[in-house]
């Protein structure tokens, strides 16, 4: 998607890899699984570090529950990043079953962003200074952040990358970068454990 | 509320999908206890199998090997937040159902368990639930995603720790997908018959290179270099049934087939995980074995 978008993207697998990005994306699969590879490659501390000192990061569904500075429901062993000042809960709407689709109306977009959740995270608490850009329904009603802003910092509960629409990666690097994300060529990176 | 986004849809093949995409890159494992799927969960697995006994007892014990106890899937449900995943025999619709009805992640519609219908596959679209089905080959993968399957492993001989069988259909998979994408137009047409597919599938296969859904490798799997092997051969991910909890040290060679699956590309740290790493499962040559699991599914 990057790649379509004129910048270059590159799996980051390691430290030496991650020293040598402008900005992360932290993508989706099991949050207990990314936190202990994580730990395991030895990325962990370096990554944390490359966070405090401000890099640039897009986290998708398990990416966003990293990135979040609380998680309510996670295992004590599970390791946060803490770019984002939320807190998020896991597995929010249910099991597979309950995963679904749908438009998701996006502040600043229009049309709607076609949204795939599975085994979807949702946002209970948005600090000062975090900007919702789209919410949704959640388990008891009440509606909840699913895509949310704070400096250089996006995350979203669902997998922007599924739905073929480029949108919201055109936004992640207009944030990161400020300015048209259509014609960079600088190197960016994602995580792929 | 107006908003365009109160039509949710579930079930829907990009929901299903989207689920098997979230595991690509990692390990499933067998488990038989809520006890195992913790000590699976801690080692770094994506999501478990729930079942009461792994392959290798299957084959010892003989019998019809079953659905579960939902009892005991419940419980390992509770146990961990990973997705969980259970097996349902071959065609039967009901066991299906009762998995369905109990929110297991994924159902695997196995050859492992005792066959309940000669000729037909369950039809998958008529869930909600995502179905991965077993292969040995691109036809018979082919026929299961037009069921309805969200995801393909391969069968492997499960239950042995003889990894030939996996790397036979795996390759023998990914061999006419290459082929496919160097034939001409008319070709396709001969390809679908040969392969007893709809033609339909072997076309978006001559566009894109690949299987419309992910390709997993279940089936004989016992060491970091098993899972390193299967992965470099064009596996997205890899089950592990007997060989984790039939071996010397589960929670070691948990944690060692995680880290070599996620760095299969990187010898040296296959070969550190592997080192002193203890007994893989004793296993048995796959040429050998009294049920060829494989042969079921049709």
């Amino acid at each position: 998607m990057f790649e379509a978008l004129g910048v270059g993207a590159s799996a980051v697998a390691d430290a030496p890899a991650l020293a040598s990005v402008d900005a992360i994306v932290i993508p989706g699969g099991e949050s207990t699984a990314i936190s202990r590879l994580l730990e395991t490659s030895g990325m962990l501390g370096p990554l944390r570090r490359r966070i405090e000192e401000g890099i640039p990061a897009f986290g998708t569904c398990a990416g966003m529950i990293l990135l979040a500075g609380e998680v309510l429901d996670g295992r004590p062993d599970q390791h946060q990043l803490g770019g984002i000042d939320i807190s998020v809960r896991r597995n929010a709407f249910g099991r597979q079953v309950d995963s679904f689709e749908t438009d998701l109306d996006v502040k600043g977009l229009d049309p709607p962003f076609h949204a795939v959740f599975i085994r979807a995270p949702i946002v209970e608490r948005a600090g000062v200074g975090v900007e919702t850009l789209a919410s949704i329904e959640g388990y008891d009603g009440t509606r909840r952040a699913v895509l949310c802003r704070q400096g250089c910092r996006m995350v979203s509960a669902f997998h922007p990358e599924l739905s073929g629409d480029p949108r919201l990666h055109e936004m992640f690097l207009t944030i990161a970068f400020d300015r048209d994300a259509t014609v960079g060529t600088a190197s960016r990176s994602r995580t792929n454990l | 509320m107006t908003d365009s986004e109160q039509r949710r849809r579930t079930g829907t093949p990009l929901v299903k999908r989207g689920m098997a995409d979230m595991l690509k890159g990692g390990v499933i494992m067998d488990v038989v206890t809520a006890e195992q799927a913790k000590v699976a969960e801690d080692a770094g697995a994506v999501a478990v199998m729930a079942l009461e006994r792994v392959p290798a007892d299957i084959r010892r014990d003989g019998g019809v090997a079953r659905m579960s106890d939902p009892a005991l899937i419940e419980a390992i449900k509770a146990a961990v937040t990973i997705p969980v995943m259970a097996k349902a025999r071959i065609g039967h619709i009901a066991e299906a159902q009762v998995l369905e009805s109990l929110g297991v992640d994924y159902i695997d519609e196995s050859e492992v368990l005792t066959p309940a219908d000669e000729v037909h596959h369950i039809d998958k679209h008529a869930f909600t639930v995502p179905f991965v089905c077993g292969s040995t080959n691109l036809g018979e993968a082919l026929r299961r995603i037009s069921e309805g399957a969200a995801m393909i492993r391969s069968k492997g001989e499960a239950g042995t720790g003889d990894i030939k069988e996996a790397v036979r259909h795996i390759r023998s998979i990914t061999a006419d997908i290459k082929r496919i994408t160097v034939s001409d137009s008319a070709e396709i047409f001969n390809w679908a018959k040969i392969l007893q597919a709809p033609v339909g599938l072997v076309q978006e296969i001559a566009e894109t290179g690949k299987l419309p859904v992910p390709l997993f490798c279940a089936g004989g799997i016992a060491t970091p270099a098993d899972a390193s092997l299967v992965m470099q051969l064009g596996a997205e991910a890899v089950f592990v049934g007997s060989g984790i909890f039939k071996s010397s040290d589960p929670v070691r060679f948990g944690r060692a087939i995680v880290e070599a699956t996620t760095h299969f590309k990187d010898p040296s740290i296959v070969a550190k995980v592997s080192r002193g790493l203890g007994d893989a499962m004793r296993g048995q040559d796959s040429a050998g074995v009294e049920t060829r699991l494989s042969d079921r599914g049709w």
